[in-house]
């Protein structure tokens, strides 16, 4: 298998990004650099209220508003239900959600929707919207939701599609309960059980693009929507089942992507001017200021999670029983789905003979949660990591040998993971190479380096997914031009993440070209084949593999070609690259020519698409140590070295997977250190800009330093898994670990800010 | 009021409403490396040159420009392509919403110094954020820039 990877002229090379240098000149290829300057401004008024019915909205004044083309509330929206959640169909998330509905859930919920000649016009027209609310006691605290008086969706058009445990009429947007073996009996003959609670709280993606939306009528009086997005195709459905028109009536297409980090799955922005564009027949577009995008977007999940874990003396770990609860805020995008991940992406990190993992999501006046890069893994890996460090610490072993005791490696079925068998794991690689990194036996627990400042590691491990098994669908279509160049086409959205260059990477393999040759275009519901999204790490193991598929095919359309001119018998015919030939004869015609011939009296197709769906989600791994400097006195942690080792199988192209990585450990250390979305009491969000929400700036941590331990998936192309996500999974219990290390705390609720730290020192004083 | 500014080595004479804000006049005028990723000062997108010094755009009202030059990426075609390409090696330029502002600083960084320490690097980009990269692609490709200037030199 290594040869066969050593021996790959484009793939695993540290390829430059097709669209590279037009983004370091900066130039103009994000949404609202394409557009035209006569578009209606789309803009939105938002609850300031928690909980609250919309019982008028006063329009007079602001429709006198010279440049002010409609004023849309409640009663101008279809009022069929549906779910913003970029998922396939049936959505397993709640329809709960109206474009705009006279009974508002969060603060920061539509109550009208402005459309204007200028922003000028629009912002005036805000001012003067007189609405008259009736002000409902809002639920808040996610602890006491289920089965609270206080509905979120009292309303008896909610609906929920798949059977996930939904229950509107108990504040439940999910309920489940799994297991696998008897869990109390296997913890009652341990020796130590651990019962422990966890909370994250939400988390902003904060991609620096916000939310932006471009719609237009085209020639065929269809509805064109250009958008931020990573998920085209979910975008049409949404879109049609939002304004009740046929989606053979909708274009959705994206251009470069500012980031998205997962928040760009949900139908954000695009619902508000595709309603006023249809309604107007007029272009619109609408741009989330960073406000609107920090009050009404959908970040992580805020969870809370107990974990029981049961061992042997020796360090043996046998059982695992978790509970989460998870807050889905205001609707239910993405609530039943994350929630899963907290438990069947953390607990199959280790080999155990029981485990049981029951979740409920409920629903509060706060804002809608959605899906964020890691999507509950992160979550339920930190408190599961940090379980086992306390237990390590319990029993006086060091957190790295009670991981190598337990750890899950290659050929091990994972119980918690749907019972699939781990095909393809280095795990126990990358944990001894974080430990050489970091040069933990020398640096284990801590060094007091006088004047109260502590230095110490700590380590953590994580598991994430490649694609949703049996669910996803990948797809490419690659066709032969003139000259020999092929097109790449596909529905997966590039949103920064290079896999436009990746997937072409993939194809110029195959096809023995350079990744010039390879045109890549994508992605557009009226030219791209059918593709899920970009989203579930799925982009390079399932695109990546329908790429592969795509181009073997085509291979044998070149031959067949080929051989047709020169009048042979393709089973005989060979092609390398730059053309056919038949070995036996010495002919051969050029891939020019056969580009040529694929225009010019031909009944051969030339154009092919493959799609395909995975049986199985192949788990990347990763182990990650950390070394911090606390100041005991202050409080205050310096991340001065992360080193990270990951095995994504086979990397596609280093450069990208290691910038990847990176990127994911440093919003990882924003989650760990700072990162909150904070509400006051009356559900009013604390910090709405960049000036609360603090996310990490370079001088805010020291070096990350990351190697890859491949193995190699038998699945995926070129023996390649996941890399999106994963990478943000360590630091939250890493960092946790090594402040433990330097002051015998855990901390269990992230951020890990100074005042946890001083007032628990100041606690274990007294 | 009527302002004329330089933009990128052209003036520019224009009857403008007193609020406008320099980043939204610049847009106007076809500088679309310009971008806003925040409206609190805090992100650095919005980075331009402004008589040599760097500005954040969405900051200051266009009226402030008056009689200055201003530069944008726009104008700094071939910096940005020489210094870009290192980014471009690294794969660090990722999702790019960030590199104009941050490529903009960096160029003002090389006007200031010499030969910048890593410490002095990192402080004088720190108001640039970068969602995508974790900085460190960034750094490499400074850093091998850097090594490349003082071959060449
Ligand atoms: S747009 Fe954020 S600092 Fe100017
Ligand atoms: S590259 Fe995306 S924010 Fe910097």
């Amino acid at each position: 298998m290594k040869d066969t990877v050593k021996n790959l002229k484009t793939v695993t090379k540290p390829i430059m990004k097709k669209d590279a240098m037009s983004l370091v000149t900066g130039k103009p290829v994000y949404m609202d650099d394409v557009v035209p300057d006569n578009c209606l401004i789309v803009k939105v008024l938002r609850s300031q209220h928690a909980n609250a019915m919309v019982e008028e909205v006063n329009k007079k004044a602001a429709s006198m508003v010279p440049g002010v083309v409609g004023i849309y509330t409640w009663e101008d929206v279809p009022q069929e239900r549906f779910t913003m959640a970029g998922q396939t169909y049936p959505e397993p998330s709640p329809y709960d959600r109206l474009i705009l509905d006279k009974h508002v859930r969060y603060v920061g919920d539509p109550v009208a929707i402005v459309a204007g000649e200028n922003e000028k016009a629009v912002d005036k027209a805000l001012k003067l919207l007189k609405v008259k609310y009736e002000v409902l006691e809002p639920l808040l605290d996610f602890r006491k939701a289920k089965d609270n008086e206080i509905l979120v969706h009292p309303e008896d058009n909610w609906k929920s599609l798949c059977p996930v445990g939904a229950d509107n009429k108990r504040n439940l947007c999910a309920s489940e309960k799994t297991s696998h073996g008897d869990v109390e009996k296997v913890l009652s003959e341990c020796d130590v059980v651990l019962e422990r609670t966890y909370h994250t709280k939400a988390n902003q993606q904060a991609m620096m693009e916000t939310f932006r939306t471009y719609c237009y009528m085209d020639t065929y009086g269809r509805l064109n929507i250009l958008s931020s997005t990573q998920i085209v195709f979910h975008v049409r459905r949404i879109v049609s089942n939002a304004l009740g028109i046929p989606k053979s009536k909708i274009r959705v297409s994206k251009p470069r992507i500012g980031g998205g980090f997962g928040a760009k799955q949900t139908v954000v922005a695009e619902v508000f001017p595709a309603f006023v564009t249809w309604v107007t027949g007029r272009p619109s577009k609408m741009i989330f200021t960073r406000e609107e995008s920090q009050i009404a977007s959908t970040p992580r999940h805020e969870m809370e999670m107990t974990v029981r874990i049961g061992a042997n003396k020796d360090g043996k770990i046998r059982a695992i029983d978790l509970y989460t609860l998870s807050n889905t805020g205001a609707y239910g995008e993405h609530g039943p789905t994350t929630v899963g991940l907290s438990g069947h992406k953390s607990i199959p990190l280790y080999n155990v003979e029981a485990f049981r993992f029951d979740y409920d999501v409920v629903y509060t006046n706060v804002m809608s949660a959605g899906a964020y890069r890691g999507y509950g893994a992160t979550q339920g890996i930190f408190a599961l990591e940090t379980a086992v460090n306390e237990l390590a610490a319990k029993l006086n072993i060091d957190p790295m040998k009670i991981r190598e005791m337990n750890m899950v490696h290659e050929g091990d079925i994972m119980y918690a993971y749907y019972g699939e068998k781990s095909n393809s794991c280095a795990l126990d690689r990358c944990l001894a190479r974080v430990k050489e990194m970091i040069d933990w036996d020398n640096k284990y627990p801590c060094r007091d380096m006088g004047n109260g400042k502590v230095r110490s590691v700590g380590v953590a491990m994580a598991m994430q997914g490649s694609s949703i098994s049996n669910l996803d669908v990948g797809s490419a279509t690659l066709k032969v031009n003139d000259d020999g160049f092929y097109t790449l086409i596909i529905g997966a959205a590039d949103m920064g993440t290079g896999c436009d260059t990746i997937l072409a990477q993939i194809a110029a393999e195959v096809l023995e070209c350079d990744v010039d040759n390879i045109a890549v275009l994508g992605a557009d519901t009226d030219a791209s084949p059918y593709d899920s999204g970009s989203y579930a790490s799925s982009t390079t193991y399932l695109t990546g593999k329908a790429t592969y598929d795509a181009a073997m095919k085509l291979r044998e359309k070149i031959i067949e070609l080929g051989a047709e001119m020169m009048g042979e018998d393709k089973e005989k015919c060979e092609f390398d690259g730059s053309k056919v030939f038949y070995p036996e004869s010495g002919k051969d015609v050029s891939m020019v020519d056969i580009g040529t011939k694929s225009m010019l009296n031909n009944n051969i197709t030339m154009e092919l698409t493959e799609s395909c769906s995975s049986p199985v989600s192949p788990p990347p791994f990763m182990a990650a140590a950390v070394e911090v400097e606390v100041d005991k006195e202050t409080g205050t942690v310096d991340v001065l070295d992360y080193a990270a080792v990951v095995d994504c199988g086979t990397p596609i192209n280093e450069n990208l997977a290691r910038v990847q990585t990176e990127g994911g450990i440093g919003q990882g250390i924003g989650m760990a250190l700072f990162e909150e979305v904070q509400y006051t009491e009356e559900g009013r969000m604390m910090n709405n800009s960049f000036m609360q929400y603090k996310l990490p700036a370079r001088v805010d941590y020291g070096k990350i330093r990351v190697e890859f331990e491949s193995s190699y998936e038998p699945t995926g192309p070129y023996g390649a898994k996941s890399i999106g996500e994963i990478v943000i999974d360590t630091p939250c219990p890493a960092i946790t670990d090594a402040v433990y290390n330097a002051t015998g705390l855990f901390i269990r609720e992230m951020p890990i800010t100074p005042e946890k730290i001083v007032m628990g020192l100041i606690e274990n004083e007294n | 009021m009527i302002i004329t500014v330089n933009i990128n080595g052209k003036n520019v004479t224009e009857d403008i409403e007193a609020d406008l804000i320099l980043l939204d006049f610049l847009r106007k005028h076809g500088c679309y490396s310009v971008k806003r990723g925040c409206e609190t000062s805090n992100c650095g997108l919005c980075t331009v040159l402004m008589d040599e010094k760097p500005v954040l755009s969405c900051s200051m009202l266009a009226a402030k420009a008056d009689g200055k030059n201003i530069m944008t990426l726009e104008g700094l075609q071939k910096e940005a392509e020489e210094f870009g390409t290192f980014v471009a090696n690294q794969g660090a330029e990722q999702c790019g919403f960030c590199n104009p502002g941050f490529i903009m600083n960096v160029i003002a960084m090389f006007r200031e110094y010499e030969n910048p320490t890593d410490e002095e690097i990192k402080e004088y980009l720190a108001g640039n954020l970068c969602r995508c990269s974790g900085y460190e692609g960034q750094m490499r490709a400074i850093k091998k820039f850097m090594a490349e200037r003082k071959g060449a030199k």
